[in-house]
């Protein structure tokens, strides 16, 4: 059934190519996903329904292997088939070029879900590469402003973070002698395998930077604001909501289980790049003039919370300490900063459809022409601030607690503490560029971009309330999540 | 069938066609090329039938000296197929650029005079069938000289245009100098070990003296190889000739010579590498120097082309720098994973469909456009998105990008250097297919992101080349996914 998660979007793309009605292919592909994600959602644990392996070469064994391995990977599934399917409802492609876009939301979808749900190192690696050329030709071609100039930096970044990464990978499959990732950590976990100390440093990172720059790790996240910014809105919303997602997936799944010391050995560095995000960005987010670059720093900068609980797990593991909050904190937030930012580039979208522009300077008063857009975007903007009641503020708290859990008194502050404490900072940095965006884009008097725009539709609403239903039902209930994690 | 008679049968092809070509008519050369392309089809079937004299060590033929020179095993059945695939590709390549050939040669209005040019490749694949079954390297030299001496003709057959004969010189003058290199070597490793079977080069290696005389004799035929294969130091006639030799020509180069060239190789470097060779160190070390010097050179010089066929010439070389760095972290057939030969074998496999497909394209771009810049792809995702999404399947592949076969090919590559801890050579390759991605995408991004020049007609393909695009793009994602068929082939 796993193995269907991934194929729909796939045959849907076929189908178009082969000439099926593009929107219609992409939406029933998109639905059906949705369905069969809830579902697994309920009964991952049956193996037998939920897996599959292929052997498609002998010598060394590899196998085209779905499953389940844990509850992380049932959340980041679940994550991509709701962007998913909002990303193509929202979505309206230029004349005549609807093969294209709904194609090639198809393919990143299915690259993200299949990153997420192989167990094979080698596949794990491959769909993730899948979903990433679409996202270039869809910048390049439909983008808007410098769309070239956004399209090559991001080939050019993310192809040079691929194959830092990929020389990481090779390395570690190399040692474990298998590519299946189940049984490198099992081996791990037992000591059979045992990667020396200054492997392990090396590969950690290879890693670091390999994930780290698909996941716009400071300072190298300059792609990540400009692509954003002028790609079509359901790449961007399957981008940084879903696709970003792998870097932290991968460092979660593979470097924490697998070379714990190195990553411990770079524990400092990385809090460092870590805080250059939550800060750095958080101030360059302020600095914004449009909404789109906002949104796109933005979502670096969140990215660094992220990184805290990863640093903060990798740091209790490399000393034998037990952090049980770090990993459902990451994947929790995971969840909710790609629930919020998909939602978020989906109305921005919506706003500059309705009144021509996201110039900051240009917007005013839209709250009175367009009330249900000013409800939604501050339900919204209030998720990535962290408001209680909604998803992201679980995941912030249980970072910030994650990062103090294992914090004995009588010996200090250590990094991971002394980084939270500055990284708590970057709350009140959200809340100055998403209130004063909120305030200069919907309070106001009215001005003549906003005089006139219309509010959602009621066509409109359907993805954008999607989102929004899956945030406010992990925000009240966050074990709803969390209980996948036991 | 004994397998020598695969080669026989394809000389005798080569006559025939000639005769064709003689006698036949003389505005039109199609009947000869499909003629070509159907005998080498049917003795690609037989080559499955083939077997060597262990099979029937009864028979009369077997026991002829004829084996001494001549292996017939996995892979050089698998080699054999390689050549004749690739000859029928460039054949039916041939077909489609008859427009070309006639406007450069004696009558611009009639194919007269461009029969051979379907008759030459043929010859040129017995050679590589041979070269695949090399056991000494006197029979080698032959099987080599026979391959070199018909691409010097193949390579200026454009007689009216400067740029093929410009090619045909400078392939001539190099071919020339890598010729004497290697009989040079040879006559040395023939003087330090009293033999030139590749057979008994082990037992003469294990009581050497001392080592020099024969290593200076193996790096002679090192470099003489480097020519086939495009290596450095003997990478520097790649460019011009690839751009000067018509598109067929140098579609043949770039994959059966090399092909050719690599099997040689491993023929050459298999006993050499025995497990114990007191000279294992030294020969795997000329490798990693020739590796990543190809690996350097080839993707950091592509950066820069902005004509496609010399990207395709440099991308030659960065692939070739690929292959060696596999050799140089050898690893016998035998053990757990892909050996050294596997991976090569697979690598090339990969790389004859992506570049072929590409050629063939090039080809329809050069006749409908009149051009091989890389600005004359610009806006073809508008001029025929169907060729758009191929090409830029086929480029993605070339780059290496997952799923598709030209990752596996880069990915095993990694894996054995990585095994044999060849580190800057793992750092080097990473660099190289950093480069990769970058001039690879320039054709991607010509392709979508570019306009179309003014008053562009749509490019329409002729049957023929749009059938091996379609066969060869498909090919190279099934095997991306599923790379085992090839890997049987070789067994």
């Amino acid at each position: 059934m796993l193995a269907l998660l991934v194929l729909l979007p796939l045959l849907a793309f076929v189908a178009i190519l082969a000439g099926a009605p593009a929107r219609k292919a992409a939406l029933a592909a998109g639905a059906a996903n949705l369905v069969l994600g809830l579902w697994a959602a309920t009964c991952w644990q049956n193996d037998k329904l939920w897996s599959l392996s292929l052997p498609v070469l002998e010598k060394p064994a590899l196998n085209l292997a779905f499953a389940f391995s844990d509850g992380m990977s049932v959340i980041m599934v679940l994550v991509s088939v709701i962007v998913t399917l909002a990303a193509l409802l929202s979505g309206k492609a230029p004349e005549g070029r609807e093969t294209l876009y709904y194609g090639s939301s198809l393919l990143i979808s299915a690259g993200a879900i299949g990153a997420f749900a192989a167990t094979d190192l080698f596949f794990f690696y491959a769909f993730h590469e899948l979903a990433l050329i679409p996202t270039f030709l869809m910048i390049g071609i439909l983008g808007r402003g410098d769309r070239k100039e956004a399209a090559w930096k991001i080939t050019i970044y993310l192809g040079v973070g691929s194959i830092i990464l990929l020389a990481g990978l090779v390395w570690l499959a190399n040692l474990a002698g298998t590519f299946d990732i189940p049984t490198m950590v099992r081996a791990a976990q037992e000591g059979s395998l045992v990667i020396d100390a200054a492997s392990q440093k090396s590969i950690a990172a290879l890693l670091i930077v390999g994930f780290g720059v698909l996941v716009s790790l400071f300072p190298f996240h300059s792609w990540a604001a400009p692509a954003y910014a002028s790609a079509p809105a359901p790449t961007a919303m399957l981008h940084a909501g879903v696709l970003k997602k792998f870097g932290l997936y991968g460092l979660l799944r593979i470097a924490i289980p697998l070379v714990p010391e190195g990553m411990n050995a770079w524990l400092v560095p990385l809090l460092v790049l870590l805080v250059g995000n939550i800060l750095w960005v958080g101030l360059v987010t302020i600095n914004q003039k449009r909404l789109d670059l906002m949104l796109g720093n933005s979502s670096v900068m969140h990215m660094g919370y992220i990184f805290l609980a990863i640093a903060a797990l990798a740091a209790a593991k490399a000393n034998g300490q037990v952090n049980d909050l770090a990993q459902p904190a990451a994947v929790l937030l995971m969840f909710a900063h790609g629930i919020s930012i998909a939602m978020l580039f989906g109305l921005a979208d919506r706003i500059e459809r309705n009144t021509g522009t996201l110039e900051l300077s240009d917007l005013g008063g839209l709250a009175k022409s367009a009330p249900g857009l000013a409800f939604l975007f501050g339900m919204v903007g209030m998720a990535s601030i962290g408001l209680p009641g909604l998803a992201n503020f679980a995941g912030e708290v249980m970072v910030f607690l994650s990062a103090f859990r294992n914090y004995d008194p009588a010996a200090g502050l250590g990094p991971v503490q002394i980084a939270c404490i500055l990284a708590i900072w970057g709350v009140v940095i959200s809340a100055v560029y998403m209130l004063r965006a909120y305030r200069k884009i919907f309070q106001g008097p009215s001005v003549r971009a906003t005089e006139a725009a219309a509010d959602l539709t009621f066509a409109d609403r359907i993805p954008v309330l999607l989102l929004a239903v899956a945030l406010l039902a992990v925000g009240l209930y966050p074990n709803l999540l969390l209980s996948l994690l036991k | 069938m004994p397998a020598y008679y695969l080669e026989a049968l394809t000389v005798f092809l080569g006559l025939v066609l000639l005769m064709v070509e003689a006698f036949g008519p003389r505005d039109s050369k199609k009947l000869i090329g499909f003629t070509a392309a159907a005998g080498l089809a049917f003795i690609f079937i037989l080559s499955f039938f083939a077997y060597g004299p262990e099979a029937k060590p009864d028979a009369t033929w077997a026991k002829w000296p004829l084996w001494n020179f001549y292996a017939f095993d996995g892979l050089a059945r698998f080699y054999k197929g390689f050549a004749l695939v690739c000859t029928i590709l460039v054949v039916l390549m041939s077909l489609d650029y008859r427009s070309i050939l006639s406007r450069f040669t004696d009558d611009q209005e009639s194919e007269n005079g461009t029969g051979e040019y379907f008759a030459l490749p043929v010859f040129a694949c017995a050679g590589m069938m041979w070269m695949a079954s090399a056991k000494d390297l006197a029979g080698a030299f032959v099987a080599l000289e026979l391959v070199t001496i018909t691409f010097y003709i193949l390579v200026a057959y454009l007689r009216r245009n400067v740029g093929s004969l410009e090619a045909g010189v400078k392939y001539l003058i190099l071919g020339a100098l890598s010729t004497g290199f290697l009989v040079y070597g040879i006559a040395w490793i023939y003087g330090s070990t009293g033999t030139m079977s590749l057979a008994q080069l082990p037992a003469s290696i294990a009581n050497l003296q001392s080592p020099t005389p024969l290593l200076f004799g193996i790096a002679l035929v090192l470099i003489a190889l480097g020519f086939k294969i495009g290596a450095v130091p003997m990478q520097a006639w790649i460019p011009d000739v690839y751009q000067g030799a018509p598109t067929p020509t140098t579609a043949f180069l770039s994959v059966g010579s090399k092909a050719a060239g690599f099997i040689l190789l491993i023929r050459f470097l298999d006993p050499l590498l025995q497990p114990g060779s007191p000279i294992a160190s030294q020969v795997t070390l000329m490798l990693a120097i020739m590796a990543g010097a190809t690996l350097l050179f080839g993707n950091l010089a592509a950066i820069g082309q902005g004509n496609f066929k010399r990207l395709l010439a440099y991308s030659s070389i960065a692939h070739a720098g690929f292959l060696i760095l596999a050799l140089a972290a050898w690893k016998p057939t035998n053990e757990s994973g892909l050996g050294s030969v596997q991976s090569v074998s697979f690598y090339l496999a990969t790389y004859l469909l992506m570049t072929l497909a590409s050629f063939f394209i090039l080809a329809q771009v050069r006749i409908q456009d009149g051009s091989e810049e890389i600005n004359a792809f610009n806006g073809l995702g508008k001029r025929n998105p169907t060729l758009a999404i191929g090409l830029t399947l086929i480029m993605a592949a070339l780059a290496g990008v997952p799923l598709t076969a030209g990752f596996l090919g880069k990915f095993f590559v990694f894996s054995l250097a990585v095994e044999a801890k060849l580190w800057w050579g793992v750092g080097l390759a990473f660099i190289g297919a950093a480069a990769g991605f970058y001039y690879y995408f320039k054709i991607i991004r010509a392709i979508w992101w570019e306009a179309p020049a003014d008053g562009a007609k749509p490019l329409v393909l002729p049957q023929i080349t749009r059938t091996c695009v379609v066969a060869m793009t498909v090919a190279t994602l099934v095997l991306g996914v599923w790379p085992q068929p090839i890997l049987w082939l070789l067994q």
